[in-house]
């Protein structure tokens, strides 16, 4: 079997498999309440997501963090229910449920039995409106929210760097902003800011509910509109959002902390798929990322890790599905003994070898494969395929693009990939942030 | 997870399982589980999920850190070289042709169990291609001696990067203070000395003896059929290793004394981790602990635990508790990260929380929601193959009953709080616990902030 061959019987099976019986469908309520299904009938489940258009990348200066606060207060009861009481429901029905607060949404969700979806819609129908924020609750789960922050970041040296490295790549754009907020920020909002902030973005017509699953469409339409169809909309304001100035030139940070291994970040402005000029830009960066790090035969694996041994770990990530702007990233830990100057040239000359030079077409029909194969595994996980869904249509691309991947992906030449490198991947486009590692006192134990 | 095949599939029995869809819809909560052995001794859990066209596959031996000996890390330095050399085939051209071929192939090792998973598409062609590398790298890796160094160097740096993680230092050390001398004391990453120690020539001494046939246990969830599927798992077994099954794993005293470690951190948080040597997969008081432990600290937000540390104090993000059932007594833990200087208040909320938990068992109302959360939300532990796949392994590697699924909701629905609590008050003990904590010591400068 040759390899094309493999190549062109995975395309004709992507194709037949992502066939109308797994389409989802989409309706929107009178208030502006859009619903989008996607019945999967493997298991006798559904997953519930409601998605809000709000997130750190609606946020400004001095409120960072309040999507994510807000989303921690949603536990905290309504006019009709207690503190706890709505985890406390959902787990009484077999239930399990959580959010996410992202740059660019804020989700809730439920993964239950098929039988019990309507009593997950009745508790996020009573949220969306009648939200009880208290001021005692809030001081509580503002420490909670703290000891979050202490956990992923503050004691955590890469993840310190890395929000670094956004605050510095970015100067306008709100993504300069981690999620979790600035410290003094979570310290300083007040219930005020909170209620304000639930009023403006809480609302049908900036919501979008997902629901996958072992479930009738029509019937889920129907629920949907009892639950939320008399809710009222409001007048969404649209948010200001700050756009990214040019970058005059490269930039670069040292973050020192506590710590036993440096770690480099290595990052280019580029657009995203809602951004981007052309769409098939955004694919050629999602291509070239994959060159770099699509899995252990790419690049990085093969040539710093393995070949020259330059690396310990080294990777390459870029967000297609996003509001704004975005960066494509490549990321080291240094091999023992070699120097974060060897390291960062590896890694540029990595950037310079995308831009100077065509990627051979036996890498890029891998990728290609994988994404195709991909395609397919996805679809083990139902809360995956709501997931891709409803952030699809929170950062305003519509969820249909969703069918668009793989032949946006298939279509990518290597001069596309070239042309990207040489527009997006420049030298004054660069920010370079370095961790360097303090003393830590006490390793002892023999560890 | 929806309809699975019965034994060989025939014209009738096709049509009998087509009748029993339309009865009782389209998805169905339980998998069948087919078993049998391979010629050379491989015992294989099959489950039939025709829907995707993929294919899930793990193959797991008895070859963990426990089977270390005295030199730490050697299982998984061992499983870690499979993917970089076999059969004359460099990692590089492993890595493309699974790459060409749209597979995803890991490796891993825990305490009890070193594997390989795969994951790939399930017509024949990418089938076929794909287990025969996989054959190929659990039957004859190489060990190329550049890749030894390589892999070496790489869990040297594994072991300076757990150092800079608190909740990494704190597990190492709560294993080591725990186990002792037990197998389940050998960190799975290994130590610098034995790292350094260790030549191709015990790495090849290791596959020999563990990666056998006998030792193996491969688990397959996927669009293929039972002869399909026994076609597969021969061709994976057949030329392993003759090597016999490893031996029985000591068992472990479960009882400890009361200790405290604190481990110097410049952390803003101390974690704390609390516990003692808890049960073994097939325990007679598994169901007893695992509901009991749900309710003090295993439901998330609904817990005991959480309740009293976070919703009511806010004095940690997250705060749990679990058993981790292995071949002999896993751990019985209890964690928390807080703020440097108020770790002996949350310490205190633990201990607090236990030791009345221990004393009166659950109240009749927490076990019912218990009872309603886990029967009601059965189906969600096999809605996807990968997570069938994981049960296959589970229930195969540590022999548990083939209708350990079928009767899962019937364990739990007979309990009482009597039951649970008698578990309780002979199995843990809160005058008996292992207490670690990293972090700032005493009045040690917290990093700011």
């Amino acid at each position: 079997m040759t390899r094309l061959a493999a190549f062109s019987i995975l395309i004709s099976l992507a194709f037949a498999t992502t066939a109308a019986p797994n389409a989802p469908q989409a309706f929107k309520l009178d208030n502006g309440l859009t619903l989008i299904v996607q019945e999967d009938h493997r298991a006798p489940v559904v997953v519930s997501q409601l998605w809000y258009k709000t997130g750190a990348s609606y946020e400004h200066a001095g409120i960072t963090g309040i999507s994510h606060l807000l989303e921690h207060m949603m536990f905290k009861g309504t006019n009709k229910h207690g503190p706890g009481e709505f985890s406390r429901l959902i787990a009484q029905e077999g239930g399990r449920e959580n959010a996410f607060t992202g740059r660019d949404y804020t989700a809730y969700f439920q993964r239950l039995e098929k039988s019990r979806l309507g009593v997950a819609l009745a508790l996020e129908a009573d949220r969306m409106q009648y939200l009880r924020l208290d001021g005692a609750e809030l001081e509580k789960e503002r420490q909670v929210v703290l000891e979050e922050r202490r956990l992923r970041t503050e004691d955590n040296p890469r993840a310190l760097t890395s929000e670094g490295f956004y605050a510095t790549a970015f100067q306008t754009s709100p993504y300069r902003h981690p999620i979790i907020g600035w410290q003094q920020d979570i310290q300083a909002i007040g219930i005020n800011d909170l209620r304000a902030w639930y009023q403006r973005w809480y609302a049908p017509d900036n919501a979008v509910l997902v629901i996958a699953g072992d479930v009738d469409t029509s019937a889920i339409r129907a629920l949907a509109a009892h639950h939320f169809g008399t809710i009222p909309a409001t007048t969404t304001v649209p948010v200001v959002t700050h756009e990214e100035v040019p970058q005059r030139g490269a930039k670069r940070l040292q973050v020192a902390a506590p710590a036993r291994l440096p770690y480099l970040l290595l990052g280019y402005k580029s657009p995203s798929l809602k951004t981007a000029a052309e769409p098939w830009e955004a694919y050629a960066l999602t291509v070239l990322a994959s060159i770099l790090d699509g899995d252990d035969s790419s690049r990085l694996a093969r040539e710093l890790v393995r070949g020259s041994e330059i690396a310990a770990s080294a990777s390459a990530s870029y967000s297609l599905y996003q509001r704004l702007d975005s960066l494509l990233v490549l990321s080291a830990i240094p091999a023992p003994s070699i120097g974060m100057p060897a390291l960062e040239q590896a890694l540029r000359a990595q950037v310079a070898r995308l831009r100077n030079a065509l990627v051979n077409e036996r890498e890029l029909a891998r990728i290609k494969t994988q994404v195709i194969a991909s395609n397919v595994y996805e679809r083990d996980s139902i809360f995956y395929q709501a997931m891709q869904l409803g952030m699809l249509e929170t950062v305003g691309l519509g969820w249909q693009r969703r069918d668009e991947f793989v032949a946006g992906i298939s279509t990518i030449t290597a001069a596309q990939v070239q042309a990207v490198a040489r527009k997006y991947l420049r030298p004054e486009y660069a920010t370079v942030a370095v961790l360097k590692p303090q003393k830590m006192a006490g390793n002892q134990h023999g560890e | 997870m929806e309809s699975k095949r019965n034994g060989t599939p025939t014209a009738w029995r096709a049509l009998f399982i087509t009748s029993l869809l339309l009865l009782s819809g389209t998805a169905r909560a339980l998998p069948t589980i087919e078993h049998w052995q391979t010629a050379h001794g491989a015992r294989v859990l099959f489950v039939a999920a025709p829907e995707l066209p993929m294919v899930d596959l793990s193959v797991v031996f008895d070859a963990g850190s426990a089977r270390d000996g005295d030199r730490p890390g050697t299982a998984r330095f061992t499983n870690a070289l499979l993917m970089e050399g076999a059969g004359g085939l460099d990692s590089d051209r492993i890595a493309e042709r699974f790459s060409e071929l749209g597979a995803r192939v890991s490796t891993w090792s825990e305490r009890d169990m070193a594997g390989l998973d795969t994951r790939t598409l399930s017509n024949p062609a990418q089938l076929e291609a794909t287990i025969s590398l996989v054959s190929l790298i659990l039957q004859r890796p190489d060990f190329p001696p550049q890749a030894v160094a390589r892999v070496r160097k790489q869990m040297l740096t594994a072991l300076e990067n757990d150092k800079q993680s608190p909740g990494s230092r704190g597990s190492k050390a709560f294993y080591r203070q725990l186990y002792g001398a037990h197998p389940y004391g050998s960190p799975p990453g290994g130590t610098p000395a034995a790292l350094e120690q260790l030549q191709r020539g015990d790495l090849e001494i290791f596959h020999a003896r563990y990666y056998s046939a006998a030792n193996a246990l491969i688990s397959i969830v996927g669009d293929l059929s039972r002869s399909e599927a026994e076609a597969l798992a021969e061709k994976l077994a057949s030329t392993l290793p003759a090597s016999a099954a490893a031996s029985t794993l000591t068992q472990v005293p479960e009882v400890i004394e009361a200790q405290a470690q604190h481990i110097s951190h410049p952390s803003s948080q101390a974690h704390v981790l609390l516990g003692q040597r808890g049960m073994r997969r097939g325990d007679p008081d598994y169901f007893p602990l695992y509901v009991g432990n749900h309710i003090l600290g295993g439901n998330g937000l609904n817990s005991l635990i959480s309740k009293e540390v976070r919703e009511k104090r806010g004095l940690a993000y997250s705060a749990y508790s679990y058993f981790l059932p292995m071949r002999v007594a896993g751990p019985f833990l209890i964690g928390l990260q807080t703020r440097h200087g108020q770790e002996n208040k949350a310490i205190a909320v633990l201990m607090k929380t236990l030791q009345n938990f221990v004393r009166n068992g659950p109240d009749e109302e927490a076990l019912e929601a218990a009872k309603q959360n886990l029967i009601g939300g059965f189906a969600l532990r096999l809605d996807s193959n990968k997570k069938i796949l994981g049960y296959l392994r589970m229930i195969g590697f540590y022999r548990l009953p083939l209708d350990y699924l079928a009767r899962f909701s019937q364990n739990i629905r007979e309990l009482s709080v009597e039951k649970v609590r008698d578990a309780f008050q002979r199995r843990v003990h809160p005058e008996h616990l292992l207490q670690m904590v990293v972090g700032p010591v005493g009045n040690e400068q917290p990093k700011q902030p």
